[in-house]
């Protein structure tokens, strides 16, 4: 079962949608901790304000995702989904993130080498410098296009799977064990993001 | 690098295509959730599906049509006409709609932007402003409504700022001064109001020819463009123009 973790943040339509279209059979929305520590795959879908994961805390599902990782059960976040997994951001300073990876996340910055940075980041970027070993990412090509929107952004650290460039590298795709993030969006990202949930799925 | 956007529009009434794209294969102008599907299969970054029917039933209409379009549409999904409320926002996005696009609405009471953005997020709500240049050119260019057949007084470029104060995600700029005229986008007007901003400017409007989607992405520095029917003549679809613009310089999602 996989259990996509509904908090109040955007729209969750179109990811299961896409885990539905791809032949996942056993897909549940779910606001319980025990469903979660149930499932064998969770996802933590997002579009929105970091500060809509505070309601992860309170649901006590901050916890039920640790003991779920812990327990070997495979985690993927997307867009938020993925910031979550750092320590936290400036988005909503007050609100913790997982921890799982060290770092914080950041505001793209307005200004680069002079020239003024548009923000949020919305449109087709490409895949830099995937991690060969990356199981989310199998048979996804440097330099594949997907879709992002957002307008802070994850740092590179070790977890990182492959970085994406606007203002500087940032983290699109991590992978650490059975931990996994993206910051683009795999269900509006064509081919390529269709390529990552199925290997998300395979797992 | 960040890629600049082919968007594909379908403008629809009472669950048809009515004008805009057509594929030289189809004869009726189509239904719009196959049409999607196949500019997505042919190269499209995105689909706008704008809906100009005004009738309650035609809601409905719509609504299955969303549904149909989104259930195998994995590219982003904007769906415009007529959304006057938060509701109207929420039933469109439950139906399958990644974005919804806002006219008159948000003319007409401005906090319908936030109230859209606080449940979708900002990057959910496309303000389109339909646009007229005034004597004066760009600078006192006029935010029209109606189909552009009524004069609201704004000023294109306050009504932009104000949009992305108030929590638009994008800006969808239709001028109407060049719209059906196949000569070219209004690249002054559309870079005036990317410099006025800070959320990407989708450019539509005049487009003719690859040449015009270069200048615009260029000289115009819109994010993204609009193609409607521009595939009636000699581009064949997303991939053939942006195969084009790669070879102008552009930087576009290719292959795709």
């Amino acid at each position: 079962m996989i259990a996509v973790i509904d908090y109040k943040a955007g729209n969750l339509t179109s990811v299961v949608k896409a885990l539905h279209y791809l032949g996942a059979r056993e897909v549940v929305v779910t606001q319980s901790p025990d469903v979660v520590l149930a499932a064998e795959k969770v996802v933590l879908p997002g579009v929105g304000h970091f500060q809509a994961t505070h309601l992860l805390g309170e649901l006590a599902l901050t916890e039920a995702v640790r003991a779920s990782i812990a327990q070997g059960a495979w985690f993927l976040g997307i867009c938020v989904g993925l910031q979550w997994l750092f320590e936290g951001s400036t988005e909503a300073p007050a609100t913790p993130g997982l921890g799982a990876l060290a770092g914080m996340c950041e505001r793209f910055p307005a200004v680069v080498d002079g020239a003024e940075l548009k923000s949020p980041h919305v449109g087709w970027n490409s895949l830099e410098l995937l991690r060969h070993d990356s199981r989310l990412l199998r048979g996804v090509g440097d330099g594949g296009f997907v879709y992002f929107t957002h307008s802070w952004r994850a740092p590179v650290v070790d977890a990182t799977a492959a970085v994406t460039n606007y203002g500087g590298a940032f983290t699109a795709a991590v992978e650490r064990d059975n931990v996994m993030g993206v910051q683009f969006h795999p269900e509006k990202s064509a081919e390529v993001g269709l390529r990552v949930l199925q290997n998300f799925l395979e797992l | 690098m960040l890629t600049k956007r082919i968007i594909a529009c379908l403008d629809v009434r009472a669950g048809r295509v009515v004008k805009g794209i057509q594929f030289v294969d189809i004869v009726d102008a189509g239904d719009p959730a196959e049409l999607a599907h196949r500019h997505a299969a042919a190269g499209a970054d995105e689909i706008v599906l704008l809906d100009i029917t005004a009738t309650h039933e035609g809601r409905a209409t719509l609504l299955d049509t969303v549904k149909r379009a989104a259930a195998r549409l994995f590219v982003p999904f904007t769906v415009g006409g007529g959304i006057r409320s938060a509701e109207e926002a929420e039933a469109v996005f439950t139906a399958g709609a990644d974005k919804v696009s806002i006219n008159s609405a948000a003319i007409a009471r401005p906090a319908l932007i936030a109230e859209i953005g606080a449940s979708f997020g900002a990057q959910a709500v496309i303000v389109a402003i339909d646009a007229r240049r005034g004597a004066r050119g760009v600078e006192d260019a006029e935010v029209y409504v109606s189909g552009g057949r009524k004069p609201t007084g704004l000023r294109v470029l306050d009504w932009a700022r104000e949009a992305e104060a108030r929590g638009a995600g994008e800006i969808l700029l239709t001028s109407m001064d060049t719209d059906g005229t196949r000569a070219g986008f209004d690249c002054e007007l559309t870079a005036a109001v990317s410099a006025a901003v800070q959320i990407p400017v989708i450019a539509s409007g005049g487009a003719g020819t690859a040449a015009h989607f270069a200048e615009v992405f260029g000289r115009g520095k819109a994010d993204a463009a609009l193609a409607a029917s521009i595939f009636h003549f000699g581009v064949t679809d997303s991939r053939a123009l942006k195969s084009e613009l790669a070879r102008a310089g552009v930087s576009v999602r290719l292959p795709c």
